[in-house]
């Protein structure tokens, strides 16, 4: 004979069950009912507004080993720091095209870039930036030096760049590449014009 | 609503933490056996690992630095093909195929994560199959010698006075000497010094009165008994050493380029000053640091499918070590197995041994040649008064680092690698005192088996020895 305290309990148990599944799929529906915008792999935002300016992108070629000055048109907003990430954005767009010469990851993106005077700029940028990033030393220096030359290039006064993973200093970027220090903006163009 | 949980059930679970807590320690033991494998292409270590009673060693592992190697493993079977030769294995069983032929191991054959390991005492009918020519297995010292690569010291005792003891060996050598009370102990680990034709010689004489050899875990061991403490010098190009007793007053000799192949600097004597005081150089060989990038937890780049940059890293820096060592250098590879060192670790360690040069070895899949690479030198931080910032501790050498990667360059192209220099923030080289540069090889024209082709690789070594040996006289801690 099974105890009546038992059988309640399973029954309750049972219409519980029963009713959250109802619930989740009339969500569902409703979920679904929504206007959603187009899919997209890509979590670049764009800019709400801006004129458009050209920039010069430094984009690197891993073939070729180095970074080629490569003029561009773009959206940019009017403040300075929305202007920067914008600016790294359109240079990882190209990274991400199909065939891309330096090819980075679809989810890459920057976070933020925060100018902190004088001369300092700190690039966040997400953690599947460095967990998705080929590991090697060429890929990996190209991708620094492109940010850091493509920033100090267009925003006036960065001296020193610093990189960050996820708001926090991670020791390379996906092995090689030490993201521990401040990069010096005239070391690394000194480097990237080298023999 | 109470449920009894089966007593049993609590039991099994308390017996077997019980057994995981005793068990796991007794897994691990401090004195790791090894192999120490003499041939002359290449000197190496391999791990030994234990197995139901057995001693067992990798195979791929033991053949990749003599030669051009691959392996399959598949449904409990295992392929190498070392050359041109075919061998196939099973796993659990003693019999295998070579050349078509039968052959029977003196143990099971095991495949652990596609790894095919051999027992250890059935080296000796084995690899001659594989390697043809002269296979000399110590077995319980674990010492291979592959051809006709032993070096047989012979002694001289000079009754002075003061007494002397002459070791002359047949090629360079490198040991790591320590000294107690009452005797000099000299360990070859990297050298494959062979029994000098009698285990113990007696000496007629008060100071030095004995010499034994034993052998032991991969290295060789010269024993030297004396009435008082005796101090070891190199002469020859470091094929004689002489063993004298100490000044009564003992000044500390210079740094003497440890001994190769630990990842530590050794704490042994250093070679002695000459009898007379002056402060001559009894070591004539600058000391190079080589560092296979990566290693343990740390694997590097993932090359292939079943390749890690670790395990290129650390085939060809130990072909880069026997290049430099038939050129005349002294070498410390920081790296002589699968451990994980820091960065930290790895400068700490060639500042340490006041190396004259730090080679850092990487490898990977994307693009052909090499690349070298010297420091790409951070934001510099203010030292503080004497000391330098850690940071920025490569700046009195980053001009001759400069130097020995172009050379480097150079001498690569010469031998049809595709090479080029460049700059990268990658550490340690920015915390370097002394020319430091990171040599980065990449595929050739065959794709990913150069980076695992002996040949390959030797060639690529042999490049970036004879450059350093020409720029040998700009090396050495900057000031």
């Amino acid at each position: 004979m099974i105890p009546r305290h038992l059988l309640l309990s399973v029954a309750a148990m049972l219409v519980l069950v029963i009713g959250l599944g109802i619930y989740g799929r009339r969500m569902r529906r409703q979920a679904g009912e929504l206007e959603e915008p187009a899919a997209s792999e890509l979590p670049v935002a764009r800019p709400a507004s801006g004129p458009t300016e050209t920039v010069t992108l430094y984009v690197a070629d891993d073939a070729a080993g180095l970074l080629r000055a490569q003029s561009a048109k773009i959206l940019l907003p009017g403040g300075r720091q929305q202007r920067a990430e914008e600016l790294l954005r359109a240079l990882l767009r190209i990274y991400q095209q199909p065939g891309a010469a330096h090819p980075l990851a679809p989810a890459s993106d920057i976070r933020s870039i925060y100018l902190v005077d004088p001369g300092a700029a700190v690039i966040d940028v997400n953690a599947a930036f460095a967990d998705q990033h080929r590991s090697g030393i060429l890929s990996e220096q190209l991708t620094v030096n492109s940010l850091v030359e493509t920033l100090s290039a267009n925003v006036p006064g960065v001296r020193r760049v610093d990189i960050l993973v996820e708001g926090k200093t991670r020791e390379t970027l996906a092995g090689h590449a030490d993201l521990t220090q401040f990069f010096d903006v005239q070391a690394v163009s000194q480097a990237v014009s080298g023999p | 609503m109470q449920t009894d949980f089966p007593a049993t059930s609590v039991h099994r679970t308390l017996a077997l933490l019980l057994a995981m807590v005793t068990l796991l320690p007794a897994a691990t033991s401090a004195d790791e056996k090894q192999v120490s494998v003499y041939a002359p292409v290449a000197t190496y270590t391999l791990p030994v690992l234990e197995r139901s009673g057995h001693e067992y060693i990798g195979l791929l592992e033991l053949l990749e630095p003599l030669g051009r190697v691959s392996s399959e493993s598949a449904g409990g079977r295992w392929k190498i093909r070392y050359n041109a030769i075919e061998a196939e294995f099973a796993a659990g069983k003693m019999r295998c195929r070579i050349r078509g032929h039968d052959f029977n191991l003196s143990a099971p054959f095991l495949i652990e994560n596609s790894r095919g390991l051999v027992p250890l005492g059935s080296l000796s009918p084995l690899l001659p199959h594989f390697l043809g020519g002269q296979v000399n297995f110590h077995e319980s010292a674990r010492r291979l010698f592959i051809g006709e690569v032993g070096i047989q010291p012979s002694f001289q005792l000079e009754p002075g006075p003061p007494s002397r003891l002459v070791l002359n060996f047949s090629a360079p050598v490198n040991p790591t000497i320590s000294t107690e009370p009452g005797r000099v102990r000299m360990l070859f680990k990297r050298d494959p010094v062979v029994s000098p034709g009698s285990q113990s010689i007696t000496f007629d004489n008060k100071v030095i009165t004995q010499a034994s050899y034993s052998e032991n875990n991969g290295a060789a061991v010269l024993d030297v008994s004396a009435s008082m403490p005796l101090l070891a010098s190199f002469s020859n190009n470091g094929k004689t050493i002489i063993l004298a007793p100490a000044p009564t007053i003992a000044n500390e000799a210079p740094g003497a380029p440890p001994a190769s192949g630990s990842t530590n600097p050794p704490q042994t004597q250093p070679a002695a000053q000459s009898a007379s005081g002056n402060a001559a150089p009894n070591v004539q060989r600058p000391l190079a640091v080589v560092d296979p990038a990566h290693g343990g937890s740390e694997r590097g780049a993932a090359l292939s499918d079943t390749l890690a940059e670790k395990d290129v890293t650390l085939g060809f820096g130990r072909l880069l070590r026997h290049e430099l060592e038939i050129r005349g250098f002294a070498v410390l590879l920081l790296r002589d197995g699968d451990n994980t060192l820091t960065v930290d670790q790895r400068a700490g360690t060639a500042n340490g041994a006041r190396a004259a040069v730090y080679l850092s070895l990487h490898a990977t899949s994307q693009g052909n040649g090499a690349r070298v690479y010297t420091a790409l030198l951070p934001v510099e931080e203010p030292g503080k008064g004497p000391f330098r910032a850690w940071n920025s501790a490569q700046i009195p050498a980053l001009a001759v680092s400069r130097t020995v990667a172009t050379v480097i360059v150079s001498e690569m192209q010469k031998k049809q690698f595709a090479a080029r220099g460049s700059a990268a923030s990658l550490r340690p080289l920015n915390n370097l005192l002394m020319p430091a540069v990171a040599v980065e090889l990449a595929p050739g024209t065959k794709g990913i088996t150069d980076l695992t082709s002996a040949n390959y690789q030797q060639q690529a070594a042999a490049a970036i020895a004879e450059a350093v040996v020409s720029v040998r006289d700009r090396l050495g801690v900057q000031q």
